[in-house]
This record gives structure tokens, C-alpha cells and sequence, in this order.
């Protein structure tokens, strides 16, 4: 079958046009403390700031498992005090996204009495202009604790925060802490690049495009910027049918989200299209599971017009396109003759 | 001891690499570097490279870079999830072993799509510091507010780095932030992002890559007039906790310069020109002073990472920037430096010569 | 090794006890674990050590950016060198070779080298699947893309459609000769892992690999280091790393170039020239039952097609098979990704130096050490032997 060449031109892209994508990178990360980091959280807990005493008497906090000056381990706990001095400082204006703070706030190195190193953690002032090395801080406590770095709100000025004839009170929780959680959420701005941008704005116009190398003319799809056999850079795209067969593939009996029009156990395969030298991963539909073999001649089903987006999405699945399979020894990664420039 | 040296490189750094993919400026790079040598991939003896999954949002992304390089057939290679330059060591330390001859070393990083300065959060005590988010200018702040009130530098001679290094980037192509004619009153004059620190006393976030070509011996003669000889290069870590160490200084660079120094022969009272890895001009006075640089070395000849900092390819940049000024013969001697984690917890050390 | 380099030892190793959540320990708790018991190993201190190599897959599996910053304390290397490698899933083996190549350059006499995943702290699908904009999800998984490999495989080779049970009933006996092993399955049948579901046709559960949380750490020495050793070491007579694209025309996806490559280069360095007569044991990287077969294969154990018959015959069972193939019971019994490597060169070394305990094969002289990655893309492999080479 033909290939039809579209002149691959990457115009500039106006601001209408560029596509993008919000990627958002999200866990709630269970974290387990060990003994050391489970006992400086359970004492958060408590209300009671404790470190870990090396033998010559050197105390860390928060509390250090190891002692970084032999790798020793370290096990004694002790409790410090929750007031201490300010070593260093700086001020977070606007507050970090993800962070425990809605308004600016100070972030000191605090060094708590009866430590021997500070510790990180906000400082509730009004304005930087109420932060100084050498202040005197308190810790002020959130008033339901889990045992977590941000059972602590912070510290503020020693003698401003409400008086608490419960400091060193323990939860109701008899049990240490072992574990906690700590969510991180990223976000990137996804934008295609260039060719991608091409490659998705044809979908959305019902075309596939794949890139043909200039070594010998060998066809990817989706277009892959550089042949990879050489390092060299492709630019030239080209429209592929929407027919090809499949390489390879296998039947998957996990759920896929978010896809429930697509019952499990169901066929992802790898499809070569007609004039692809490559394959890539699709959804295989339309028939029975046991139907599906190396070889079988299959073609895109789209969604309806009005829910095209410039995405590899708008293509649903594989159907069998009823024609004669590819003989097993051609299909796939083993249709490529090797060496040979493959013509229009 | 083999004699390896730098032979080639190539960098590229912008503001954004928005509509170009890593793979794509490596191409470029990987292909420059080696096509400065009339080398191909074939003759390369072992690749390895540099990068962050976390930069990307993905997972394995390093992968898809692989494309780049022509694999087939295929390849002796790794790679390190940390700076190109720790790439350099290992592939330095291959080139030792002697079974090969060539190296090729790469990195890249675009860390535009995201925060940045949030991203590094997660390098951060994952228990007791990381779930605060403390961004890295805020960490950065922290080291330099005790520098300043220890007494060791003022704001002044701070903002006097900054301008040092946008006067000396002027000509750099891969500079951000170049200026014949800032003052440190126009420095001062901004405003501060994370107190005390400036705009300018931070490190101008990038996109962008490099790639290096290093060759051994006799084969470096062959592939390039003056070869930029690897005489001493070394690396250290120190303590990860920010209460736990001593922030004014950075004792892991200036062990890794003693070590650097004892393979070299010279030190870093005797080379011409440094190119250092800071976040900050106050990581760059605390390395200046660590490392044992002198009033007659110049520093950051190319603006340094101050005026363009591509997050896992800033170190490598540093020895691709005073390696060309080896080969140029601009310099005869040179000390090129890498950090990695807050504060400069990690630091590299690379002393280079020229014949 | 020989002329060109320094001869390097394994002079101890460190396992921590494998199993899907490692609840009674941090990060640094867990890596510490198989650290100590390396160094223990090795008659070591954290003081004897000159560098540590620590490699692991990606960072969000754990949600902390290059870890090698925060484990700088808890791996004794405060004033030393670090490395962190990262290869995928062959990640374990290629830390090791970078450890070896800091001796094998005369940079350093003693190198700790560790490789660990804490995988319980998220979830290994969620982190191996993170969301591409604008692509199709398919959810395939690790499984979903090597299934299709091994159909092509069974279709090409003619194998018995249970040969994969058969590795995965093995390895999960092995297992129980493993006390580290995550998966312990002592009532287990040969029915059992038949009738058990399948995930992707033709991948059963039971011939899938779990995810569990781990480390495996050994020290390595120079040569003097090795002959000063107190007990016996593990002499590395040959390492070869080879990496390939994937998805590229013509790719030899069942037996990429890179492994045939890699193996050609490890067993020439190694002086081996018949791999089936001369490796007494082998722990290879199979997440997948049909893997062994294939690699059987493709490291050139068996002729192509012939790979099954190993298995069917019984050639790579511990009990009387010629060439026993992961006592340990394998990445089918333990998979912390950015461990699993480095648990089969530690098992070859173990195997040599006859410290595998009821999964040791007697008598092993040599043994060969496999990992693999990316889409079957990375390989990093060691020959080791009981007699220097």
C-alpha cells in the first residue's frame, strides 16, 4: 500500500495552537520511621522534641539514626527542650505549594536548648522584619497531632505562644509511631515538542503521521524525532493509512482506568501499519480474544468526530479488518528487510 | 596512570527548551562532539551519561535519550542519576582501567516544565525536612544569611560575584545572564527572592546540554591539537542534615581538591582560570575560599553557573567551559568543579592542563 | 582482569530479608541492614571502605531525588566518594561493574556497593506507569510488554505451553532454600501454579515476579584485599555491559544484539569458551518464567529453540540439572527492581564461595551473574570464580 507524503513543515506555532498539558506527578507516600525517626515522630506526638544522643554526649534533633562522623548507629533517645535560638533564617513569601503554610513564613534553623545541631522548621512571624539570628523561639503544637514533622505549626518569639500547662502531655495514642505519610504532588506543564505537536494536531484531523529516516528510509511511528540505530535526526513526516496488522501482542487480564467501555481481559498489541517500520501499542477490540494472532490484518476505529482531540486517543481500538493475515514470518519487527530503501 | 583528556565538547543552554525534547538537543550535541573529532559512534569505547527522572515527571527517561546516541550496535554503556560531570568521573575511571580508548559523556536537563526550585525539595530528608517543602532558594538563603553573619563576606562583595559573573558571560552564547555594565549598586538595587538573597546571587535556572568526547594517550595527540589533560580529579560527599554541618564551608570540596591535587601534581594555587558549580554567589565565595582559589585565578571566565545553571549538566558545562579555555590556550591550567544536593553537600574537583 | 587491571575480590555480601513491605525500618534502615551485614562479611568497618557505588530505579518509586544525598550518613561515607547509577532494571548489575571498575582502575582498594528499592513506600504499578499526556493507556505493565515477546518466542521455538510453569515452580522451590527470599509458597504445587490466573496471556500470576522491599550490598576488594581475607572470597574473572535501543525496524526483540554482545564479551574476558560445561551455576534475571528459556539462549547456554529443553529436562534444576539457574529462587521470588541485580551477582559470588547455604550447588567453581533493563535493552553481566583468575 502507498505512503502518502505530507511535506513535513513545522510552522511557528501560535498561542491558540500550542498544545499542552498539565502532568501531574502525585503520591501519598507511606513512609515507615525505623525505631530513631519513629520515636523523634512519636514524640512529636507528645509534644516532646526529642534527639539522639551520640556516646561523647553530642545530641542531634530531630533525632539522627546514624552519626555522621563514623556511621555508627545511634539508639539513645533523649528529650529536649522546645524552646531554643534562631541560627539562620529566610523568608518564604508566597508559601511553597504543598508546603504546611497558607502565608509567608519564616524558615529558620532552629537550635533547640539541649541540642547539639538545629533543626528546620517555619517561624510565624508577621513580616521578615520580625525575624533575626539570635532570637529566642517556642515550639507551637497543632492541636491534633499524628506524629508527623507537621505536628509542630512552627515556632514564634519565646513567651508569645498560648501558654500550654500541657507541653510534654501525651496523646491518647499509647502505641509509637511506625509510619507516616508524607504526599508529594508535582506538577509539570507537558508540552510536545514540535513534531509532536504536528504529529498530534494530524489526530485530530483523523491522520497519522510517522517520520521517515533519511539513512534508508525506515518509517516510526509516532514520529520519534531521531532514528535511533544512528542518532540521526528525522525531520521528514509522512501520512500513514489506517490499516496495518499486528506484530505482536498479548491478553491482559488487569482493568484499565478510566477505559470501561474496554472489558478485561482484553488484547494490546503491537501495530504495524502499513508502510511503518515500527510498531507501537494499541488496543485490539472487535473480535473474540482468541481470535487475535500474529499476522491479523486490522484497522482504526475512532471516536465519534465531535470527541476528536489532538491526541493518540482518538483512537479507541484495533478491529480486524477481514482481509488476509500477514504471513507470521513478516509480521512485525520482522517485516523490516534490512538495509533495503524503502520507496513511496 | 593514563593521560585522558577532553578533545571535544559541545554545549547548549537557553532559558526554556519548550517545543525541543532532550532527545532532539542531544542529537545535536552528541553528534558535534563527536563530528569535532571525526568520530562515530563505533569508535567510541563506553558511553555514559547524566540526568534526572524527576526533572522530565517520568520515569526511565534517560531511556528514551539512549535514542540520541545510535545504539546500534549495540553499546558499552551506563549511566548516573546525578550531574554529567560525575558521568565524566566514571567514564574517566573506564578510561583508566585501559581496556579502551575513547569515551563519549553526555547530560542534559530541562527542568522548565516544572518548579524547580520545589522539585529539589525531594532531595531533602524525606522524614523531617522534605513534607516542610523547603524550596531550594529558600535552602540556599540559609547557607548565605550565615556566611554573611559570620562575618565572611558582605552583601556587597556578594553582589560583586554577581556582577563578575554577568560581565564575564558577556560573549557566552549559553549565558542567561550576561552585562558589560552592571554594577554591584544595580545588583542591590533588586529585589530579593529568598532574604538575602537576590535574583542575581541565584544561579540562573536553564534548559539545555552538553557533550564531551575524552580520549586517552596517544589518541588524544591524534584527535586534537591541544588536548585538555584530566590530571587530577576526585569527589567527595559531606554530611546530608543542614544542622549537621558546618554550612560557611564546604569540607568535601576542599578534600576533593586535595585529593584532585595529589593525582595532578599542582593545585589550585596554580591554575589559571576555575569554573565553579554554584547555586550562589555565597556557594561561590564558600567554594572560592574552600578550594583554595587565589586573587590571580580567574574565576568563571565563562559567568560560571551564576549565569546559567541547567540542573544535571551544570557541572559538566563547568569542564567543557575551562576545558575550551585550555584549548584555546587561553589557560594552561584549570580547575573545573561540580556540586550536587543543598548547600554543596557533594562537590567534584577536576584539574586540567594543556602541553 | 589479569594484565590490564587489578584482579578484584568480593569480600562480603549483605542481604536484607526480601518481602513486600519492610515495616520495621527506614530507608537508611534498610539499606543499612545489608551494609552492615556485608561489612560483617568482609571483617570490614565502615573505615576500611574508600567508596560506595549505590544504584536504584527511579527515584519516585520511593519519592526521594537521588538518595545517594540523604544516605550519605547512613552508608558510613561522610569525606568519601558516592555514586548513584541508574540503568532500570538492570540496575543492580551495572552498579556492581562500576564498583569494579573504581578497583579494576586502581582508584580505590575497598568498595562498598549496594543496590535497594523501598518500592512498599508507593506502588511499583503506579511508578512504573506514570501518566503520559496524549498517549493511549494501556496499562500493559512490565508484563504487558514482555508477554508479547515470550508468545513470539513460544510460537518460534515450539516449546511445551508449560515450560513456563515449570521455571516458576522451580525458582519458588528454590526459594524456600533461601531464607532472604520474599516468596515463600512451601505448600505450593505444580497444579498450582498451572490453574493459577492469568495476568497477560500467556503470563500466569504464578510466573510473575513480586515487588518487594530490599537491599543486597557487597564489599569489594583489590587483590591484596582479597588474599588478605580471612575467609573465601569471590574472584570477578570477567563483567561486560551492553546497552541497545528499543523499538527500532529489524530488532531482534526475543534475543536482542546487546545480550548475545554482552555475553560474547563477558565469557571471552572470562576465558570460558563453552558456557554450558564451564559455568556451574547461574543466577539470571528472569521477572518472568519464560525468560530463562530465552536467556538460556541468548547468553548462549543453548542453541536458539533449544532453551526449553533445558527446563523441560531438568539441566537447570539444583538437584542434578548441569547448570542450576537461580537457586535463590530468583527475581520470580524477589524483586526489589533496584536490588534485583545485584542479588544475582551476589548470589554467583556466594555460590563460588561456597556460602550459599542449603541453595548452594556443590562444588560451584564458576558462576555467571546476569541483570537486565529498559525494554530488554540494558544488560550488565559477571563471571566469578572460587580460584583467582
Amino acid at each position: 500500500m502507498p505512503v502518502n507524503e505530507v511535506r513535513g513543515v513545522t510552522a511557528k506555532l501560535s498561542e491558540q495552537e500550542r498544545l499542552r498539558a498539565d502532568l501531574v506527578i502525585a503520591y501519598p507516600f507511606t513512609r515507615t520511621t525505623g525505631p530513631v525517626v519513629g520515636a523523634f515522630m512519636t514524640g512529636l506526638r507528645d509534644r516532646q522534641i526529642v534527639g539522639s544522643r551520640r556516646a561523647d554526649g553530642r545530641v542531634f534533633v530531630p533525632a539522627a539514626e546514624v552519626d555522621p562522623d563514623t556511621g555508627n548507629s545511634l539508639s539513645e533517645i533523649v528529650d529536649v527542650a522546645s524552646v531554643g535560638v534562631v541560627e539562620t533564617w529566610t523568608w518564604v513569601d508566597p508559601p511553597r505549594p504543598g508546603s504546611p503554610w497558607d502565608g509567608p513564613h519564616g524558615l529558620a534553623l532552629v537550635r533547640l536548648d539541649g541540642a547539639d545541631t538545629p533543626m528546620l522548621h517555619g517561624v510565624l512571624v508577621d513580616s521578615v522584619a520580625d525575624m533575626a539570628t539570635g532570637m529566642r523561639v517556642e515550639a507551637v503544637w497543632r492541636e491534633e497531632r499524628v506524629g508527623h514533622i507537621t505536628d509542630l505549626l512552627g515556632f514564634v518569639p519565646e513567651g508569645t505562644g498560648t501558654v500550654d500547662p500541657e507541653i510534654g502531655n501525651k496523646s491518647a495514642e499509647a502505641d509509637p509511631v511506625r509510619s507516616i505519610r508524607t504526599p508529594i504532588r508535582l506538577e509539570y506543564d507537558f508540552i510536545p515538542s514540535a513534531a509532536a505537536q504536528e504529529y498530534l494536531r494530524a489526530y485530530a484531523e483523523k491522520r497519522i503521521l510517522g517520520n521517515r529516516s533519511p539513512v534508508d528510509g525506515a518509517v516510526f511511528v509516532p514520529p520519534r524525532g531521531v532514528d535511533p540505530r544512528s542518532g540521526t535526526e528525522i525531520t521528514e513526516m509522512v501520512e500513514l493509512p489506517h490499516t496495518g496488522h499486528i506484530g505482536n501482542f498479548c491478553i491482559t487480564h488487569l482493568p484499565i482506568p478510566g477505559r470501561s467501555d474496554l472489558p478485561t481481559p482484553y488484547v494490546s498489541a503491537w501495530i504495524h501499519l502499513d508502510g511503518a517500520d515500527i510498531g507501537f501499542l494499541g488496543l485490539v477490540s472487535g473480535c473474540e480474544n482468541d481470535e487475535v494472532r500474529i499476522g491479523m490484518r486490522v484497522l482504526a476505529v475512532w471516536k465519534a468526530d465531535e470527541e476528536l482531540g489532538a491526541t493518540a486517543e482518538n483512537i479507541l481500538y484495533w478491529e480486524p479488518s477481514g482481509e488476509p493475515d500477514v504471513p507470521v514470518e513478516q509480521a512485525g519487527n520482522r517485516a523490516w528487510p534490512g538495509g533495503e530503501i524503502r520507496n513511496a | 596512570m593514563r593521560e585522558i583528556a577532553v578533545v571535544s565538547s559541545a554545549i547548549h543552554q537557553v532559558e526554556a527548551l519548550t517545543f525541543k525534547t532532550d532527545v532532539q538537543l542531544m542529537v545535536s550535541l552528541i553528534n558535534e562532539a563527536r563530528d569535532a573529532v571525526d568520530l562515530v559512534q563505533a569508535d567510541v569505547g563506553f558511553t555514559c551519561s547524566g540526568s534526572s527522572d524527576f526533572l522530565a515527571g517520568q520515569g526511565f527517561s534517560f531511556v528514551q535519550t539512549l535514542d540520541a546516541v545510535g545504539a546500534s550496535p549495540p553499546i558499552n554503556e551506563s549511566h548516573v542519576e546525578m550531574d554529567g560531570a560525575f558521568a565524566l568521573y566514571e567514564a574517566w575511571v573506564k578510561l583508566q582501567i585501559g581496556e579502551i580508548d575513547i569515551a563519549l559523556v553526555y547530560s542534559y536537563g530541562k527542568s522548565s516544565p516544572g518548579s524547580r526550585r520545589d522539585v529539589l525539595a525531594v532531595q531533602l530528608d524525606p522524614y523531617t525536612v522534605a513534607p516542610l517543602w523547603p524550596d531550594a532558594h529558600a535552602v540556599a538563603a540559609l547557607q548565605a544569611r550565615l556566611l554573611i553573619e559570620s562575618g565572611a563576606v558582605t552583601a556587597e562583595e556578594l553582589a560583586a560575584i554577581a556582577v563578575r559573573s554577568q560581565r564575564n558571560a558577556v560573549g557566552n552564547p549559553n549565558a542567561l545572564r550576561a552585562s558589560a555594565d552592571v554594577t554591584v549598586a544595580d545588583v542591590l538595587a533588586t529585589a530579593v527572592v529568598a532574604d538575602p538573597l537576590r535574583a542575581a546571587d541565584l544561579a540562573a535556572e536553564a534548559d539545555g546540554g552538553c557533550a564531551m568526547v575524552l580520549a586517552a594517550g596517544d589518541r588524544a595527540r591524534e584527535l586534537c591539537d591541544r588536548p585538555v589533560w584530566i590530571r587530577g580529579i576526585d569527589h567527595r560527599i559531606d554530611a546530608h542534615g543542614l544542622g549537621v554541618r558546618d554550612l560557611v564551608t564546604a569540607p568535601s570540596a576542599t578534600l576533593a581538591t586535595i585529593h584532585a591535587a595529589d593525582r595532578a601534581g599542582f593545585g589550585a594555587d596554580s591554575v589559571d582560570i576555575a569554573e565553579l558549580h554554584a547555586a550562589s554567589t555565597a556557594q561561590a565565595h564558600i567554594l572560592t575560599v574552600g578550594i583554595g582559589l587565589g586573587h590571580d585565578v580567574r574565576i568563571d571566565p565563562s559567568g560560571g553557573s551564576l549565569a546559567g545553571d541547567t540542573l544535571m549538566a551544570a557541572g559538566l558545562m563547568r569542564m567543557a567551559e575551562a576545558a575550551r579555555q585550555v584549548a584555546s590556550g587561553d589557560a594552561d591550567r584549570a580547575l573545573a568543579h561540580a556540586s550536587s544536593g543543598p548547600c554543596l553537600q557533594q562537590n567534584l574537583v577536576c584539574l586540567l592542563e594543556g602541553d | 582482569m589479569g594484565s590490564l587491571g587489578e584482579h578484584i575480590a568480593v569480600l562480603g555480601v549483605g542481604q536484607t530479608k526480601y518481602q513486600s513491605t519492610r515495616g520495621d525500618v527506614s530507608i537508611a534502615g534498610l539499606v543499612r541492614e545489608a551494609a552492615l551485614r556485608a561489612l560483617e562479611d568482609a571483617s570490614c568497618t565502615w573505615a576500611d571502605i574508600d567508596a560506595v557505588v549505590i544504584g536504584k530505579a527511579p527515584d519516585f518509586f520511593e519519592g526521594l531525588m537521588m538518595p545517594e544525598l540523604f544516605l550519605a550518613d547512613a552508608l558510613g561515607c561522610v569525606g568519601k566518594p558516592i555514586l548513584r547509577v541508574h540503568t532500570a532494571g538492570s540496575v543492580g548489575g551495572s552498579t556492581a561493574l562500576v564498583a569494579t571498575s573504581l578497583i579494576q582502575g586502581r582508584i580505590h582498594q575497598r568498595v562498598l556497593t549496594l543496590g535497594f528499592e523501598k518500592q512498599s513506600e508507593s506502588n511499583a504499578t503506579w511508578a512504573l506507569s506514570l501518566p503520559q499526556p496524549f498517549s493511549v493507556s494501556i496499562n500493559a505493565g512490565a508484563g504487558g510488554y514482555f508477554s508479547p515477546i515470550i508468545r513470539r518466542y513460544m510460537a518460534r521455538s515450539g516449546a511445551p505451553e508449560l515450560i513456563g510453569c515449570m521455571v516458576a515452580y522451580k525458582d519458588r522451590q528454590n526459594a524456600l532454600l533461601n531464607p532472604y527470599a520474599h516468596i515463600h509458597q512451601p505448600d505450593l504445587t505444580f497444579d498450582q501454579v498451572v490453574e493459577a490466573p492469568m495476568l497477560w496471556d500467556p503470563i500466569r500470576f504464578s510466573e510473575t515476579c513480586p515487588s518487594s522491599d530490599g537491599a543486597c550490598a557487597m564489599v569489594l576488594g583489590d587483590e591484596a584485599a582479597g588474599d588478605a581475607a580471612d575467609g573465601p572470597v569471590a574472584w570477578v574473572h570477567g563483567t561486560a555491559m551492553r546497552s541497545e535501543a528499543n523499538n527500532f525496524p529489524g530488532r531482534d526483540e526475543v534475543s536482542p544484539q546487546a545480550s548475545r554482545d554482552c555475553a560474547a564479551e563477558v565469557f571471552a574476558k572470562a576465558g570460558i569458551v563453552n558456557p554450558r560445561s564451564e559455568i556451574d551455576v547461574a543466577e539470571m534475571y528472569v521477572p518472568f518464567s519464560w525468560y530463562e528459556p530465552m536467556w538460556l539462549e541468548s547468553l548462549g547456554f543453548a542453541e536458539k529453540d533449544k532453551g526449553w529443553e533445558m527446563v523441560e529436562d531438568g539441566s537447570t534444576e539444583i538437584d542434578g540439572g548441569d547448570l542450576p539457574v537461580n537457586c535463590s529462587g530468583g527475581v520470580l521470588s524477589s524483586n526489589p527492581i533496584g536490588a534485583s541485580g545485584m542479588i544475582r551477582f551476589a548470589e554467583a559470588a556466594l555460590q563460588v564461595r561456597g556460602m550459599a547455604g542449603e541453595h548452594q550447588v556443590d562444588g560451584a567453581q564458576k558462576a555467571f551473574g546476569h541483570a537486565y533493563g529498559g525494554g530488554a535493552q540494558y544488560f550488565a553481566m559477571w563471571v566469578v570464580g572460587a580460584s583467582k583468575p
